[in-house]
C-alpha cells in the first residue's frame, strides 16, 4: 500500500502545495513564487505576502491534485508547516492544511520548515546512512544540524549574527544588485576573481561550530563605501567572488570539522544557499579528500517548496506522528522541538 | 436547510449551526487564544452538537471583515478549504452587517463600531427600525470624529455597539441624547448572526463558489501606503512605466 501524501507550505514568499507518494515520488510539487510581488519593496512584506497566500492557497492545492492525477480522498494525510517562518503566512496554510485533513477525515502532520529542507535530500535518495550531518543555509537560517536518526536532531552550530543567505541580500543590495540577492552573486562571482580582495573571515573562538556573517557583510560594505569616497571604480564582479570565497570557506570548513568530530560519513546540504554552485563545488571536493559523501538537493528543490514538507511528513507517517486541530503556527519554531 | 456560519474577524471567534427558524448550535469563545487554536476544534464541536453531517451543509457563511487582516485570513481560508473539499457554496458575510443585524429592530440608526487600532474604527451606518439589514453608508475605516460627522447627514437617533465602544464611550457620549448604547453583550460579534444573514443571502442566490471569497480589507498593508506614499511624491506612477 503506497502512501499519498500532499504537502502545504507558506512561510515565507512561495505558496506551494505537492502531493507525494511514499515519501519518493514527486507526482506533483506547484510552487507560487512572489518574488515579483515584493521586489519593489526590496525584501518581502509580511502582510503583503500574508494576502497572496491567501489569494493562491486554494488553487495551488487544487493544482497539484490535478497535476498528480489524484482527489481528496486518495490522499493519506495533509501535511503542513507551521513553523519558523512568518507567522501571518504561515497561518494561512497551517488554517487550509487544519481545514483539509479535518474535511478529509485524514489525519494531520505538522512539518519543521527546517525539517522539509533537510529532508529535500531523501527525496532522491531515501537510504542514506545515519548519522548524517547537514548544513542548512538559507535566507532566515545557517545551522549545523547532527541528525541520528529521522526526526532526531542535534544541534551543533548556528549562525549568531546575519544567516549565510541574509548576508549574500544584504551584500547584493549595497552593490546595486538586486533582490534576492544569492543567485545575483553566484552568477556575477563566475566572473570575478576571488583572491582580488581581502575579506575577512569569521572562524569566531577554537572549537566553535557556531557561525558569524556580520562581519563579512560590513567588510564589503566598508569596501563599497572607502571606494566611493576615493571615487574610485569597485570591480564588483571581483568583490562578489571574494565575498562569496569568505563564506563559503567558513560554511565548507566548520561543516567538515564537524563531520571529523562526530565522525560522520555523509554531509548534507539544505536551504536555499545549497543551490550556490561553488558551495557545492568547494565542498563536494573539499569533502572527497577526507572520504567524505556529500549530497545536495536538486537545485529547484533547495529552495522552498511543498514537496520536501511532505516528504519529511511521510517519516512523520510512519511513527504516527500526528498533529492535534489545535495547531497553530510557531514562527519560532526549533528544530526537532515539535510544539503541538 | 442547514448553514455553517464561522465568524473569526475580530479578537473573539464564533461558530454556528442554523436552519430557516433557529439556531440549531453555537460555540463562542472570547478567550484570548489565537483563532488558529480554537477555530477548527470549535467548528468540529458545533457540527455534531447540532446533530448534522457536514454532508447535510448547504453553504458555508464566513465573516469577510472589515476587521483583524490575520483572524479575517484564518477564518475565510478556514471556510472555503471546507467549502471546497465539502463541494459547498460560501456566502461571504459583511462582519459590520453581522454585529448589526440582531439590533435592527431599534428605532434608529444603528452603528457598529469596531476597533481599528491608530485611533480608527471599521463602521457602516445601518438603518434600523424594519428588521432586516439596510446600509446607509460604504464599510469604512474612520476616526470617531469623522464618523461623528458623517452621523450629521441624519437626525436620528443612534445606537452603537461593537468592540469599539468600549475605547470611545466618552467621545459617543458628548453626542449627548442623541447617542444609544447596546447592552455589553451586544457588542462582540456572533457566528450565529453571520449563518442568519447567510442563510437568507443563500436563498436569494447571493453565495459564491469557494475560491472566490475575498476579505474585505479596506486598508491597503502599511508597506504598500508607503511605498504609495514614497512614489507620488517623487512623481513616478504606479502603472509600470
Ligand atoms: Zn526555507
Amino acid at each position: 500500500m503506497s502512501v499519498v501524501i500532499l504537502g502545504i507550505e507558506t512561510s515565507c514568499d512561495e505558496t506551494s502545495a505537492a502531493v507525494i507518494v511514499d515519501g519518493i515520488d514527486i507526482k506533483s510539487n506547484i510552487i507560487a513564487s512572489q518574488v515579483e510581488l515584493h521586489r519593489k519593496f526590496g525584501g518581502v512584506v509580511p502582510e503583503v505576502a500574508s494576502r497572496k497566500h491567501y489569494e493562491l492557497i486554494n488553487h495551488v492545492i487544487i493544482e497539484a491534485l490535478e497535476e498528480a492525477g489524484v482527489t481528496y480522498q486518495d490522499l493519506d494525510a495533509v501535511a503542513v508547516t507551521y513553523g519558523p517562518g512568518l507567522v501571518g503566512a504561515l497561518l494561512v496554510g497551517v488554517s487550509a492544511g487544519k481545514a483539509m485533513a479535518y474535511a478529509l477525515g485524514k489525519p494531520l502532520i505538522g512539518v519543521n520548515h527546517i525539517e522539509g529542507h533537510i529532508y529535500a535530500n531523501f527525496l532522491h535518495q531515501p537510504d542514506l546512512q545515519f548519522p548524517l550531518l547537514c548544513l542548512v543555509v538559507s535566507g532566515g537560517h545557517t545551522d549545523l544540524v547532527l541528525i541520528e536518526h529521522h526526526g532526531v536532531y542535534r544541534p551543533l552550530g548556528r549562525t549568531r549574527d546575519d544567516a549565510a543567505g541574509e548576508a549574500f541580500d544584504k551584500v547584493a543590495r549595497a552593490m546595486g544588485l538586486g533582490y534576492p540577492g544569492g543567485p545575483l552573486i553566484d552568477r556575477l562571482a563566475q566572473e570575478g576573481d576571488p583572491q582580488a580582495i581581502y575579506i575577512p573571515r569569521a572562524y569566531l573562538e577554537e572549537g566553535s561550530l557556531d557561525f558569524s556573517f556580520s562581519g563579512t557583510k560590513t567588510a564589503v560594505l566598508n569596501y563599497l563605501n572607502r571606494a566611493q569616497q576615493k571615487g574610485e571604480e569597485v570591480k564588483k564582479a571581483d568583490l562578489a567572488a571574494s565575498f562569496q570565497q569568505s563564506v563559503v570557506d567558513v560554511l565548507v570548513d566548520k561543516t567538515l570539522a564537524a563531520a571529523e568530530w562526530y565522525n560522520v560519513k555523509t554531509v548534507m546540504l539544505a536551504g536555499g544557499v545549497a543551490a550556490n554552485g561553488l558551495l557545492r563545488r568547494q565542498m563536494q571536493q573539499k569533502a572527497g579528500d577526507r572520504n567524505i559523501f556529500v549530497t545536495y538537493p536538486p537545485l529547484e528543490l533547495c529552495t522552498d517548496n511543498a514537496a520536501m514538507i511532505a516528504c519529511s511528513a511521510y517519516y512523520k507517517y510512519l511513527r504516527s506522528d500526528f498533529a492535534p486541530l489545535t495547531l497553530n503556527a510557531v514562527p519560532g519554531l526549533k528544530l526537532g522541538a515539535d510544539k503541538y | 436547510m442547514y448553514v455553517l456560519g464561522i465568524e473569526a474577524a475580530t479578537p473573539v471567534a464564533g461558530v454556528a449551526v442554523v436552519d430557516e427558524k433557529k439556531v440549531l448550535a453555537e460555540r463562542f469563545v472570547n478567550n484570548k487564544l489565537t483563532h488558529s487554536v480554537n477555530l477548527l476544534p470549535m467548528i468540529k464541536d458545533v457540527i455534531k452538537d447540532a446533530q448534522v453531517e457536514p454532508g447535510q451543509l448547504e453553504g458555508i457563511a464566513v465573516s469577510s471583515g472589515p476587521g483583524s487582516f490575520t483572524g479575517l485570513r484564518i477564518g475565510m481560508t478556514t471556510a472555503k478549504t471546507l467549502a471546497h473539499v465539502w463541494n459547498l457554496p460560501v456566502v461571504p458575510v459583511s462582519t459590520l452587517d453581522a454585529l448589526a443585524y440582531p439590533v435592527t429592530g431599534y428605532d434608529g440608526l444603528v452603528c457598529p463600531i469596531l476597533n481599528a487600532r491608530k485611533n480608527e474604527v471599521y463602521s457602516a451606518v445601518y438603518q434600523g427600525r424594519e428588521k432586516g439589514i439596510k446600509r446607509l453608508t460604504n464599510l469604512m475605516a474612520v476616526s470617531i470624529e469623522e464618523l461623528k460627522k458623517i452621523l450629521c447627514r441624519w437626525q436620528d437617533k443612534v445606537l452603537f455597539l461593537g468592540d469599539g465602544v468600549d475605547i470611545y464611550y466618552q467621545q459617543i457620549k458628548d453626542m449627548g441624547r442623541r447617542a444609544d448604547f447596546a447592552a455589553f453583550s451586544a457588542n462582540l460579534p456572533r457566528g450565529a448572526a453571520v449563518a442568519e444573514i447567510g442563510l437568507k443571502k443563500l436563498k436569494k442566490g447571493e453565495a459564491i463558489s469557494a475560491l472566490e471569497v475575498k476579505p474585505e480589507y479596506i486598508r491597503l498593508s502599511e508597506a504598500e501606503v508607503k511605498w504609495a506614499e514614497k512614489n507620488k511624491s517623487a512623481g513616478k506612477c504606479n502603472c509600470g512605466n
